[in-house]
This record gives C-alpha cells, structure tokens and sequence, in this order.
C-alpha cells in the first residue's frame, strides 16, 4: 500500500528540486521549515520524531534540503516529513507538510473489529510494522 | 416636544429614528438595508421606518415610551443614500445600542432585525445587505465548534483544500449500497463523503442503518490509505432529543462529523454547536432552504449576513457558493462571503458587498464548503477563486465517473495536489490551468478520463445576485 498522508501523496514522489520549490514556497511566506520522521506511521499519531529543532530563521531553502538529505541517510527506511509552520496570529498551526521520504516496503494497516451491541462495531487501526520493536519496524530483518 | 407626544401617528423621522449626525458607538449594532420606499414615501422616512419597526416603535404614539430611556433603545437610521444606477432603491444605515440584544442568542438578533419589518406595508420591497457585529456582542457567543485550525490538527492535513462528495442519489439508495459509495469516494482519494439535505430517515434507509454503514466504510478506508476519512452523518430530524440521539450515536461510532440542515432553525443550530464542541465532533452545516431569500437582490437577506449569523453561532462548515458550479454565485460576492467565514477582521468593500468592518475577535473562522456541479477540469479556477481553507466537494464529478467512484475520487485529488504544487511553484493558474492539468493526466488514467468526460462542462450564466459597482459575469473556461 501506498499510505496518503501530505500534501502530495497522490503525485509521484518529487524530485529534490520539486521539494525545493515548494520549501521556497514556504520561506517566501515566512514560514518555519522542520524534518521528522517516524516508524509509527499511524494517521494519529501526532508526535513524530524531530529531526533537530525547526528551522526559525534559515532564509536559503538548500539548507533545508541538507537536513531533509542527513535524514533520509540515517533514517532510510523511515517516513519523512517535511513540515511548514505559520506562527502568525490566528493561525500559529501547519501551512503544508509533505512526504519526502517513504520506505521500500509500506506494510499498512489492518482493521480490526470488535463487535459490540445493537450490530455497533468498535473499529481500531492496527499497524503491521508496530509488531515489531521500535527502531526495527521497516527494513531488512 | 408637546408634539412628539400627542395622541395619533407621527412620521417615523420625527419621533427620533432618522438621526442623519449620529456617530455608531464601537458597540453598535449596525446594518444596512437596501431600502424600496412605496411611491410618495421619501427615503429617509422609510429608513426611519425601518430603524422603528425593528427596535423599539408600533405605529402610533404611545405615552409608555417615556417610562423608558427610549433614546437609548431606539435604533438610528443614520444615513441614506441611494444606490447607483438603479432608480428607487436607497442603503439605510442604521445603529442598534448592545442593550437592544440577548447575549449570546442569533434568535433574538434575528427577531430584531428582520422580525417584523418585511412585511412592512410602507416598502415595496426590503433587503438586509450587511451588518457589523461589534465584538462587543460577537464575544458573548460561542462560536465554531473547532474552527479551521483544530480542524485541519484533527484531520492532520495541511496545505490544500480538503475534498469531498456527496452520496447520490441522493435519494433511494439502500443502507450498504449508500456505504458502498461512501467507501469507493474515500478510499479513492477524498477526505470526506456527505449525506445529503434531505436524506434523514426515510422508508428507503433509516438512519442508525446509514450512520453503521457507512462508518464501517469510513474505517476501511482509512485502513486503505492510513488518512482520517469522515462522513457526515446527516442528523437532522424533527426534534432536538431525535437530532441528540442520532448525533450522539454517530459520536459512538466514531464520526469526526455530523451534519445538520438550515432548516432546523438558529436555536437548534446553537444547541448543536454546543453538543458538537462538548463531544469533539465536527459541524457541518447545509443552507438548505436559504435560496428563498437570499438570492433576489430587492428583498431577503443577503447570504453574507446569514454567513455572519452562522458563524456566532457556531457551526464548523457551511456551504458557501462555487462561482464556477451549477449553483448561484458571482465572484465578487462570493468573495465577501469566503472572507465573512475565514477573516479575522475585513475592510469594507462595495465590490464584495461588504458594507462595513468587521472584527470578530479572534473568533475562529468557519470553512467554507464549495458544492454543486463542480469537476476536476476546473480545478485551477477553483484554487485561485476560492483558496486553501476549503472544501470542494464534487459528487457527480466523483461518483459519476466512468471508471468507477474511486477512479473519480483519485482523478480530483490528482487534480487537487497537482494545482496546489504548481501554484506554489508559482505559476499562473487562470493561464496555465489547463495544461497543468492536462500533463498531470500524463501519469493518472484517472484524470485524463475526467477531464475528457468533463473537462467542456461550464454553467454560463449571469448571477441574479451581484455588486452594484461593476455587475461582473460568471467567468467560464479557461
């Protein structure tokens, strides 16, 4: 499966100039760029892994694209984001996030029932990679 | 003054309403109304009459007004112009103190405001175009239940405007074929799928038999993609205790949303907000109905104010016009009332209608919702008229395509993501919109079967409902 969180997933992957532009994007409104990245892909979970602090102050989006790079070294086989932030009034929330990075194999989710009373079913989101120990969910065995 | 207090009928202008050198406090209520005097009535009169009937006047004298510090509850009409280019129309303004309203209740403003007085014998005709809510008032109400803000963190999805499909037929449809629909449209691409108006509770599918359905479709899918996906459940019905019953049953099952219909009145749509904000759970809200008064430009009440309205009282989403769709909408006006829902403060701005400030006070905003014969070959018009905050929900152009609802629902977020990224690579989307789409096609069969179904599909007609400064066309094409 192909899991569709972000901004772009339903595009192919986008080269790093294509991240560029978009990182560009960002800057130009004054936006904070960050990295994270998780082995816990679940749609909400809320708290990935940062990857250093968030960028306030980087002008030049290369250098954000050097972090998203040291991440995708390390981390290969993990999700990556790449994440905007607009701390303006009013907002002080995301203004784009996108996958920048994916692993080989994306095992996804299986749905689990339990049946309840009057036909009601109490549905859970169960993550074949969370089976296994954190830090050995993707990638080889 | 002797005259002012004899016995009989008096002009409305001369027992106070029309006061042309009075300031609006900060804490006024104000509205304008576009004002049809009947032949023979001047127009300062009938803004007077007007400012009367609805605050404190009836249509004589009456001695019991001096138990009362009636200047301060009179409302003031204060200015009067006429409008240009259309012979017999005038704008009144008029001032309402904070003491004339009931913190916190859209009933009461609305039973002031347009209680009585359209059906006031000396008007031909009677249209409340704008109001400002002072954040005096706006503060004593509610408002959203989440807001975009929380919703976008709920849904953790950021950059783009959201999509959506309303289930169709929208009548007749058993309970797993309507969940059928629901999971193609969302485990093809789209975020939310949408009971319609009046689908409530009929022979044909009663409502605990949709809400299971169709949440074991929002699960799945879900599962599909690893995105929240959400239907919203329609719980509209005839009483508050059935509407509770059917909301609180679609919370259990673990809806994000709930929807109701205009038609179930501001008191409800308040009771609901609150109900929406205590349980966590989205508002959606459908202006069934509005179309009987908001769309003759001489009488009703503008679709701005009913957006204002709908904001204190605090629903999430409501529908708010296309420009480009099958539904009534010039751009300039829809423009206004985008800004309405989604601003935090706004100018006025005669092009949008907007006839006055408004600061709503950190207020969160209310997303609009853009339905009604809307395709994926539009998609540029529709990210540069109407932005991110949004939803776009395309329900023939989903379920009518013909490889099947999923492709549809592929084939839009396709469209969707691809204009978003160009857009902010910053290219031209009015000029560049059709190319942009046609080389996203290049990699989605999906698309590319859209836009060959519907990519010519236009509703070229000129709004009923448009500024007065430049009546503008619907744009078409490309």
């Amino acid at each position: 499966m192909r899991i569709t969180q972000g901004t772009f997933s339903y595009l192919p992957d986008l080269t790093d100039e294509e991240i560029t532009s978009q990182l560009d994007y960002a800057l130009s409104n004054g936006w904070a760029l960050s990295v994270e990245f998780t082995d816990d892909p679940h749609p909400r979970n809320n708290y990935w892994d940062m990857w250093g602090l968030p960028m306030f102050g980087l002008a030049d989006p290369a250098g954000a694209l050097h972090e998203i790079n040291e991440c995708r070294e390390v981390y290969p086989d993990r999700y990556i984001k790449v994440s905007a932030y607009d701390a303006r009034q009013g907002r002080q929330t995301v203004a784009l996030s996108f996958l920048v990075n994916r692993p080989a194999q994306e095992p996804g989710f299986r749905l689990d029932r339990q049946e309840a009373a009057d036909r009601r079913i109490r549905y859970t989101l169960h993550s074949y990679a969370l089976d296994r120990p954190a830090g050995t969910r993707y990638g080889p065995q | 003054m002797a005259e002012r207090w004899s016995a009989g009928v008096l002009h409305y202008a001369e027992m106070g309403y029309w006061q042309p050198d009075y300031v609006p406090k900060p804490s006024d209520v104000l509205a304008a109304f576009r004002v049809t005097p009947q032949p023979g009535i001047p127009p300062e009169e009938a803004g007077a009459a007007v400012a009367g009937e609805s605050s404190t006047a009836t249509w004589t004298v009456v001695w019991t007004d001096r138990l009362t510090a009636y200047e301060h509850y009179q409302a003031k009409c204060y200015s009067v112009e006429p409008v240009p280019g259309i012979d017999g129309q005038y704008i009144a303004r008029i001032a309402y103190d904070l003491d004339l309203f009931e913190e916190g209740s859209v009933a009461n403003l609305t039973s002031s405001i347009i209680g009585n007085v359209f059906g006031f014998k000396a008007l031909k005709a009677l249209r409340l175009e704008d109001m400002r809510i002072p954040p005096h008032y706006a503060k004593t109400f509610q408002g959203p239940a989440h807001g975009i803000v929380m919703e976008r963190e709920y849904l953790n999805k950021y950059g783009r405007p959201l999509l959506g499909a309303t289930v169709k037929p929208k009548l007749g449809l058993s309970a797993k074929n309507y969940g059928r629909v629901v999971y193609e449209a969302l485990r093809g691409g789209l975020d939310f799928t949408k009971d319609d108006e009046n689908i409530n509770s009929q022979p044909f599918m009663r409502w605990r038999d949709r809400f299971l359905h169709s949440m074991e479709a929002v699960n799945r899918a879900q599962a599909e993609t690893g995105e929240i996906k959400g239907h919203y459940c329609n719980v509209t019905a005839a009483t508050m205790e059935d509407m509770y019953e059917r909301a609180e049953c679609a919370a259990d099952l673990g809806s994000v949303i709930v929807m109701i219909d205009l038609t179930v009145g501001y008191t409800a749509i308040q009771s609901m907000a609150k109900w929406a904000r205590r349980n966590g759970v989205l508002l959606h809200l459908h202006r069934a109905g509005h179309g009987t008064y908001t769309r003759q430009k001489n009488h009703g009440v503008s679709f701005r104010v009913i957006a204002k309205w709908m904001r204190l009282a605090g629903v999430d989403h409501i529908h708010a016009g296309t420009v480009v769709g099958k539904l009534e909408g010039d751009p300039n006006m829809v423009a206004g009332y985008y800004d309405v829902l989604r601003a935090d403060k706004a100018e006025p701005d005669p092009l949008k209608g907007l006839y006055f400030e408004q600061d709503w006070a950190s207020m969160p905003g209310v997303m609009p919702v853009a339905s009604g014969g809307i395709h994926a070959g539009q998609m540029h018009q529709l990210l540069h008229y109407l932005g991110e905050d949004v939803i776009l929900q395309f329900g023939g152009g989903t379920i009518g395509h013909p490889m099947g609802i999923a492709a549809g629902a592929t084939a839009n977020r396709v469209a969707l993501e691809v204009m978003v990224k160009a857009r902010n690579e910053g290219r031209n989307l009015l000029a560049e919109g059709p190319d942009i789409l046609r080389s996203a096609a290049k990699h989605s069969r999906e698309l590319d079967m859209a836009l060959s179904t519907w990519g010519d599909v236009t509703f070229d007609f000129e709004s009923t409902d448009t500024p007065d400064v430049t009546p503008m066309p619907t744009p078409t094409g490309a």
